[in-house]
């Protein structure tokens, strides 16, 4: 019999003490914030304010490069040099004509597919392993200093031994990129599962969760915060990862493009398949950090 | 006759570091089914370690806690605890919140339909059912409480348990959330076990007051009963002479024979 909601009630409408009170909590309806509404100009002015600077630093550096590389006996092409050497591969990035002259976009979809895959496992197993990590303090004492050891052994240094346990140059791609993205997803898991707080261990205990109940509905939402930011440096190593070990193992990716480039001398292609690279890596990254953005929208 | 809830000589250690600290001495009190009893003493004399103690988060060092025949030895939903900070779980809408206790605890013995009935009707008895899709996020902190409230009678608990429910809200909120307990004791007949350290608010709810002396090693000084017909109502009694009276017992014992003194280290 509370008036719960009588604060929603607007200010104005001040009822004096003398009327009868009553006892029915009504609920105002606050109007919903204004959203998406389609106001071109905004749009206009907020892409003008992200995009044209970028563009004009761009324009400068192309200028300064075209600058300092187009005289003769230059060691590096000019802009305009890799224009005319490699428009193919700028203007096309789908071409197909036979196996090993395909356009760049197919090429790194190749080493996104490595990446994928490698990437899934690290993220899946990381994550399990950072819980375990997280929750147990004898899996912590035990397992911590293992991983802070190897998680700063450099992505190719584990190639050699890769190729000689999986003897195929596909899945010691795969497993180098596994294991370099792999550190991040755990050590972020485990902090963030360490850091739920007592209160929701609590409720999990009073309602007599499961282990894989407690998981599934408190700690993977509460350490989603956590989980992402690993994720995040996860896809950023593992596609640092790729293209290294990519040059050395060979194959259809980008990496062994740029190998590939340079051992016949096309400095034009590298600069190209380079701006190919990073504008992927780039996107991967804002990608992973989106899908965080929505899943940990609610915390 | 056996009593419903009975606490039997218990004592309760932490030990840190070689360190043992006593928090509970020789505590042993009976409560009966459908009392509202209140735990009242200064900060740090280990009343909500006896909170826990109850709901099963920790266990006791020696003695016993009974409820009905069985000893209570891990937590439970029979023994529901309603936090301090609410503690709802961000990620999940209000309706959810309770909805995950419901189908925990009813899980094979409702069906779909009943348990949302039963969501529904628990949402309602705490007024909060217009705002079930809404995130605890985006309620204010006396709604958030009310839900907290509402999770813990979904449980459909032998005994409810709240551990200072009240202490981080506003004097207005609190007077509202306070009449919603007294409402809900009164029509559904819960036993209920409340810690705080407002001694309005002990008088006012509660039909026995536990005083505790301070810690280290704190143990129940006083039980006072608190013989107010209910319903009662909280303008009516400001002049009730039972309850000035019970209010002035409590004060003395609180200020006057264990006063608090901050320990000098």
């Amino acid at each position: 019999m509370t008036a719960t909601a009588r604060k929603a009630q607007p200010v104005s409408e001040a009822t004096p003490l003398t009327e009868p009170v009553t006892k029915t909590a009504t609920v105002v309806a606050l109007p919903k914030p204004m959203r998406s509404t389609f106001r071109p100009q905004a749009i206009l002015a907020a892409a003008a304010r992200n995009i044209v600077p970028p563009l004009i630093v761009v324009l400068l550096i192309l200028a300064v490069w075209e600058i300092a590389c187009s005289h003769p006996g230059a060691s590096l092409p000019a802009p305009s040099q890799i224009w005319t050497d490699s428009a193919d591969l700028i203007s096309s990035p789908f071409f197909n004509n036979g196996p090993q002259d395909i356009g760049l976009a197919w090429r790194v979809l190749i080493s996104l597919e490595r990446v994928a895959i490698g990437f899934g496992l690290a993220a899946f197993v990381g994550v399990i392993l950072g819980a375990v990590v997280g929750q147990s303090v004898w899996a912590m004492r035990g397992l911590d200093p293992i991983f802070q050891v190897l998680r700063t052994v450099p992505p190719l240094a584990w190639l050699p031994l890769s190729l000689a346990a999986f003897r195929d140059s596909n899945p010691s791609a795969i497993f180098v990129i596994f294991i370099t993205s792999i550190w991040p997803v755990i050590i972020n898991t485990a902090v963030g599962v360490r850091n739920i707080p007592d209160d929701y261990r609590n409720i999990a205990r009073v309602l007599r969760l499961n282990h894989l109940e407690f998981f599934f509905r408190i700690m993977i939402p509460a350490a989603a915060p956590y989980i992402f930011t690993g994720l995040r440096i996860g896809v950023g190593l593992s596609w640092l990862a790729i293209v290294a070990a990519e040059m050395l193992t060979g194959g259809v990716g980008i990496g062994f493009f740029i190998w590939d480039a340079w051992n016949s001398s096309r400095l034009s292609d590298i600069i190209v398949a380079l701006v190919y690279i990073g504008v992927t890596g780039f996107i991967l990254d804002k990608l992973v950090a989106f899908v965080g953005t929505i899943v940990t929208r609610s915390n | 006759m056996t009593s419903y809830l009975k606490i039997d000589h218990i004592d309760k250690s932490f030990e840190r570091g070689g360190v043992r600290t006593d928090v509970l001495k020789d505590v042993s009190l009976t409560i009966e089914k459908g009392e509202f009893v209140s735990i009242i003493g200064h900060s740090g004399c280990g009343k909500s370690t006896l909170l826990n103690l109850i709901a099963g988060l920790t266990r006791v060092t020696s003695g016993a806690i009974l409820l009905g025949n069985t000893e209570v030895n891990a937590p439970g939903p029979e023994r529901a605890v309603v936090f301090q900070n609410h503690s709802l779980l961000p990620w999940l809408t209000v309706y959810e919140n309770v909805n995950l206790a419901v189908s925990k605890v009813f899980s094979g013995r409702k069906s779909k339909a009943e348990k949302h009935d039963w969501v529904m009707h628990n949402l309602d008895l705490v007024q909060m059912a217009h705002a079930k899709d809404k995130r605890p996020a985006e309620i204010s902190g006396g709604m958030k409480q009310r839900v907290g409230i509402a999770r813990a009678l979904a449980m459909e608990p032998k005994i409810l348990l709240l551990d200072e429910p009240f202490g981080a809200l506003d004097a207005l909120t609190r007077a509202h959330l306070q009449d919603a307990v007294m409402e809900i004791h009164a029509r559904l007949g819960n036993t209920m076990i409340m810690i705080t350290h407002d001694v309005d608010e002990a008088v006012l709810l509660s039909d026995r007051i536990v005083m505790m002396t301070n810690g280290p090693a704190a143990r129940i000084g006083e039980v006072l009963d608190v013989p107010i017909p209910r319903p009662r109502d909280r303008i009516a009694l400001s002049a009730d002479r039972t309850y000035l009276k019970s209010r002035e017992a409590v004060l003395k014992f609180l200020y006057e024979r264990h006063r608090f003194v901050e320990a000098a280290e």
